[in-house]
């Protein structure tokens, strides 16, 4: 230990400035993410404001066994995993055969044209975006205009909570649907080009081609992205969800985020108690990457680290 | 060399750009949508359902509303400074990160590092983060509240400084030998080779505080410091259009307040896609080198 010490003196002696240069930045990640995690141990306290982290009592696992044993407990994860697994059903797999499908197309503008139009949305600020689907979905919006078209009822669609899930994956899916398939157009043009004239030469139907060269092309990059999508199972977008929910539609729209933010900002400041289940979550998701990365390892040689 | 198509192969094509087709009219048609409505005439726009493929009754009023809006304008200054500060910031602070840790002289690189990537997959929360900012740092009410958190992102110094790495080290090395000294190289050689990667970092960044509204729902309590998006939020969520609507007569508040939302969307709109076409390509590129390096 001492040993390492001096080398990284002597490594210092001889680098003064690149340390000197280096320092605002680790004193960054200090401050604002690691003194945090330290904060956070408040989850295992009775945190006063007054007191201080310090100062504080400790409670040890109080504020999780509330958690667990409260009514919240069970809709909140609920809410969570369902909404996580509506984007991971519908959101994954979506940009993949888009890229897919614009791999396909014969023409360069076209194929051009189209992919410039589906980044557009992208670029829109959330805000906007919500206030949009909000906009539509009143009793008299564009959503009901064409509901009541098909002879279907006009009614308040955020107000109901069997619309939420929908509503909020399908408008994601609307806005991030073309920019995803940026990362997988990269992978696809990585492709050698002697693949495919090879399988031509081989007579190869176009349905094979996708299957036995372009999807192995683009699995790598596939699995990459899986991975750290259920390394997030637990990190719903949450600012949407705030943006989009109210009270009528909590039984289907709370997940935990946005239940950390009413408890512990927004409607009272249950500090202590949400930040126990802020670090349930964190806790989850970690054990989730790891798990996910594990076990693609052993599957197949694409891990992330 | 190309092969006759057979006829499923045709289908197949045509079916796949009718497909492309639809996409574009439901991607475009809902921002056309609020464009007709926000220069419709707002009784008729009340009456008026279904699709809206042009103007019902050509008029600017709303827009005249929305732009004299002392709220959206003073929500315009706060994002500009925020933007322009924020971007300034993060570059500096991602660019002396990204390249101290590019050094192989370095001997504390890798852990450093892999503190760093260990901070984007754990973290201690958004309540011990909010306490730190508000209760600790006093930074409530303060536009560097907004700023300061997010000074370099992960993400961001990665692929700073896996473009740095593929700077010639023989370079950098003659021009030591010439006696320059870090903050020279740096200035003087790194950074006016990485301009492309330093686009994308200014795009990514820039972007990210046009659109960033939740930190100044947590930290900014004071109505002037709000800043464009929380206005926005306002008026578009929480249907907040009474002080623009005023002078309105009673029966018409309502119809007013909703075209004033669809200007206000288009008013907060209209730059981004204005600039759009042109920097479309570099977000691209920035999507592009951050796969390379996973």
């Amino acid at each position: 230990m001492t040993r390492k010490l001096s080398l990284v003196w002597l490594n210092y002696k001889q680098n003064k400035v690149i340390y000197w240069m280096a320092l605002p930045v680790v004193l960054y990640f200090l401050v604002f993410k690691y003194l945090p995690m330290y904060g956070a141990v408040i989850a295992f306290k009775e945190y006063t404001v007054g007191k201080g982290i310090w100062g504080s009592e400790w409670v040890g696992l109080q504020h999780f066994r509330d958690f667990f044993q409260s009514y919240y407990f069970w809709r909140v994860l609920k809410n969570t995993l369902i909404l996580s697994f509506y984007q991971l059903l519908f959101g994954f797999p979506a940009p993949i055969l888009l890229a897919l499908l614009l791999n396909e197309l014969r023409h360069e503008m076209f194929k051009r044209t189209v992919q410039t139009v589906s980044y557009i949305p992208h670029f829109i600020s959330l805000v906007v975006i919500c206030g949009m689907v909000v906009d539509f979905s009143s009793r008299d919006g564009l959503f009901n205009s064409i509901i009541t078209f098909f002879g279907g009822e006009s009614s308040a669609l955020l107000s109901d909570p069997g619309n939420f899930r929908t509503i909020y994956t399908a408008s994601s899916i609307w806005q991030e649907l073309g920019f995803s398939t940026i990362i997988y157009l990269a992978a696809l043009s990585g492709i050698n080009p002697e693949l495919y004239d090879a399988s031509m030469v081989d007579g190869a139907s176009r349905l094979r081609r996708v299957w036995h060269i372009t999807l192995p092309g683009i699995i790598p990059m596939i699995v990459i992205l899986l991975i750290l999508r259920i390394g997030g199972l637990m990190e719903i977008g949450f600012e949407k969800v705030i943006l989009l929910y109210n009270p009528n539609v909590y039984d289907t729209a709370d997940v935990i985020s946005t239940f950390v933010y009413r408890k512990g900002i927004s409607e009272s400041a249950e500090f202590s108690y949400t930040t126990a289940v802020g670090l349930f979550q964190s806790l989850v998701n970690f054990i989730l990457l790891i798990g996910a990365n594990r076990l693609s390892k052993a599957v197949s040689d694409n891990k992330l680290f | 060399m190309t092969i006759k198509r057979t006829i499923g192969e045709k289908l197949f094509d045509s079916l796949n750009v009718l497909l492309m087709v639809l996409l574009i009219i439901i991607t475009l048609y809902p921002l056309w949508h609020v464009l007709n409505a926000s220069l419709s005439d707002s009784n008729r726009l009340m009456a008026h359902s279904g699709l809206l493929l042009l103007p019902d009754g050509f008029n600017l009023d709303s827009y005249k509303l929305v732009l004299s809006n002392p709220s959206i304008l003073s929500g315009y200054r706060n994002t500009l400074v925020i933007v322009v500060l924020g971007t300034a910031l993060n570059l500096l602070f991602t660019i002396l990160g990204a390249y101290t840790l590019s050094r192989k002289s370095f001997m504390l690189r890798n852990p450093i590092m892999l503190a760093i990537v260990f901070t984007m997959f754990f973290n201690g929360g958004i309540i011990p983060t909010y306490l730190l900012i508000n209760n600790t740092l006093h930074l409530g009410d303060n536009l560097l509240a907004l700023i300061v958190p997010g000074l370099v992102s992960s993400y961001n110094l990665i692929i700073m400084r896996t473009a740095f790495q593929g700077i010639s080290e023989n370079l950098l090395e003659s021009a030591r030998i010439d006696g320059a000294g870090e903050m020279r190289i740096l200035w003087r050689i790194v950074v006016p080779l990485s301009m492309p990667v330093i686009a994308v970092m200014i795009l990514f960044y820039g972007v990210g505080h046009w659109n960033s509204w939740f930190s100044a729902i947590l930290y900014i309590r004071d109505r002037d410091l709000y800043p464009l998006q929380l206005v926005l939020r306002e008026i578009l969520i929480q249907n907040s259009t009474d002080s623009m609507t005023t002078s309105a007569a009673m029966g018409d508040k309502e119809a007013i307040g909703e075209s004033v939302k669809y200007a206000t969307v288009m008013v907060a709109t209209l730059p981004i896609l204005f600039i759009y076409p042109f920097l479309q390509k570099y977000f691209v590129k920035g999507v592009m080198i951050g796969a390379i390096k996973e």
